[in-house]
């Protein structure tokens, strides 16, 4: 479903990512983990088409996406819920959803998906008037989660989403991913937290400094080798 | 005719009124422009200025196609203006938009210098029905005056409604607060940005109409000083809050008029310096405007009240 080939993203003389590969299945949870600077939020700002790479190609359903607006990156499919959740902080929590299905057209969809999200999160509900920046942080990364569904997206992609969280949100927002997965969201998802990530996703790749991938498997894979044991789990 | 004081005081403030809303209307749409892209423009003076000789020019076909026409052409000048000069600067910063803003506004100013023969004076004669003062119960007040309450008053609703009832109003709001965000959850660049001029096009076109009627002069230079007023008045307010720097505009000019009626006439061609020294006071005070001192204030007395209910804050 999406294909990042040699994917090159650089800030001035500085290169983030160099030469990455990585690929997502229809239906597929893959976590793509590292330490701070390695890359993994530039590559997810590239997908969605908030950066430019300097060299290489992101495919989609086997079209590149390369150049395409981050609004038309969206309508065919991929949504994003970024680093920090960028909530619009003057609009009300009602409206930070609604604003989340501007892409579609179908009235009758959108409600019934509105009305599937409030009761996952019934949280939304109950503040449906508040100001977004009133929540907690954990209300605010449902909120965002939440935001990113209404656009039904065939590929979700999240950054860092437990970033800041108490430990039980943290295993709420693992829990709401699970169950996204098992419910058929394809997902990317983008974590400094290994242990947690190898855990849900099917498969993992594994960062290092410059977008260059150090390991990548499957959950027994990852745990089977030593060297990704003492490099992530212990710190995860 | 004997008019008490509290007649006089009352019609001062009436006046100030209409004066400020003026004001409150060209910050809100300076205010938009600066929160969806960061654009502080000051060619909407030129707005302001075209929609003037078009009143000139138009001005024998009667109000309603003068009206008409004015809008017409000051929303197009708007669109234009968006188009030509600033899609080309899309990523460009703040410092660059606001030069261009410049050489547009001195641009535009000089091909009026240069085509509309400035040597003969031009006035849009004021319709004697609409300008003619009337007294109510000891004020003086004219139907231009009312026209211009209500106007501001429907107008200020009617924006208020579209940012907060229609889809159009909430991908505004997003934008002016997180643009590229907002491109995320899918709003279009183009169409929000067009949009945003078209409504500063819009608003700039009524503020134009009512304030000629009232001032009557045409000449290039017509919308500098009025859009420096407001823009201060939106900085006072704080220009990434459109109720703030609607308030914002709408306080200076309220509070510059106050003072052209109340200063000793010695000291009435400085009304602008006593006000912009106030500014400069509330700025060194308060650098983020109004709206976010009240917000802190709003924040701090939440935060006590929670902790003297004894809950996390």
């Amino acid at each position: 479903m999406l294909e990042v080939n040699e994917l090159s993203v650089s800030y001035g003389r500085i290169n983030a990512v160099q030469a990455l590969t990585i690929s997502v299945a229809e239906g597929e949870f893959v976590g793509l983990v590292g330490h701070n600077g390695a890359g993994k939020s530039t590559t997810l700002l590239t997908v969605t088409g908030t950066l430019r790479p300097a060299g290489g190609d992101v495919l989609f359903d086997g079209k590149s996406i390369v150049g395409l607006a981050p609004d038309e990156i969206l309508r065919r499919g991929i949504a994003l819920v970024p680093e920090g959740r960028r909530i619009f902080g003057r609009l009300s929590v009602g409206e930070n959803l609604k604003i989340g299905a501007t892409t579609r057209k179908d009235k009758k969809g959108v409600e019934e998906d509105m009305r599937k999200i409030l009761d996952r999160f019934p949280v939304l509900q109950r503040y449906w008037n508040k100001s977004g920046a009133k929540l907690s942080g954990g209300e605010q990364q449902m909120l965002a989660i939440g935001r990113a569904l209404l656009s039904r997206p065939r590929l979700l992609l999240l950054d860092e989403p437990t970033l800041g969280l108490a430990p039980l949100m943290v295993d709420r927002v693992f829990e709401i991913l699970d169950d996204l997965h098992k419910e058929g969201t394809t997902i990317l998802l983008v974590e400094q937290n290994a242990a947690r990530t190898i855990e849900v996703a099917d498969r993992t790749y594994v960062l290092r400094s410059g977008g260059r991938i150090q390991f990548q498997g499957t959950s027994e894979e990852l745990a089977k080798m030593g060297d990704f044991e003492t490099a992530y789990i212990g710190m995860g | 005719m004997i008019v008490g004081s509290a007649s006089v005081v009352i019609q001062y403030i009436l006046d100030s009124i209409a004066n400020g809303s003026l004001y409150a209307l060209m910050a809100l749409s300076l205010s938009l422009l600066f929160g969806v892209m960061g654009l502080m423009n000051f060619a909407y003076g030129e707005l302001i200025m075209s929609g003037a000789f078009t009143m000139y020019y138009t001005h024998s076909w009667g109000p309603v196609g003068m009206i008409a026409m004015t809008v017409i052409v000051v929303v197009v000048m708007s669109l234009l203006m968006e188009l030509l000069a600033f899609r080309p600067l899309r990523k460009a910063g703040p410092s660059t938009l606001l030069i261009t803003s410049f050489a547009l506004s001195i641009a535009l100013q000089k091909l009026a210098y240069m085509t509309t023969n400035p040597g003969i004076p031009k006035t849009v004669r004021p319709y004697p029905w609409l300008t003619q003062q009337f007294e109510v119960s000891g004020v003086l007040m004219s139907r231009l005056e009312v026209i211009i309450w209500v106007m501001t008053i429907v107008l200020l609703v009617g924006m208020t409604l579209l940012l907060k009832r229609t889809a159009l109003g909430i991908q505004l709001r997003a934008s002016t607060e997180d643009f590229r965000m907002s491109q995320l959850v899918g709003v279009k660049a183009n169409r929000v940005i067009s949009s945003a001029f078209a409504i500063t096009g819009l608003l700039a076109s009524v503020v134009t109409v009512l304030f000629m009627l009232g001032h009557g002069d045409v000449r290039p230079n017509v919308g500098q000083g009025p859009v420096l007023v407001a823009f201060v008045g939106g900085v006072i307010g704080g220009l990434g809050s459109l109720p703030g720097a609607a308030l914002g505009g709408f306080v200076l000019g309220l509070v510059l008029n106050i003072l052209q009626a109340t200063l000793p006439r010695s000291l009435q061609g400085h009304t602008t310096m006593f006000a912009f020294l106030g500014v400069i006071a509330i700025l060194v005070l308060q650098p983020g405007g109004m709206i976010v001192s009240i917000r802190k204030l709003r924040r701090k007395r939440d935060q006590a009240a929670a902790l003297s209910e004894g809950a996390p804050s």
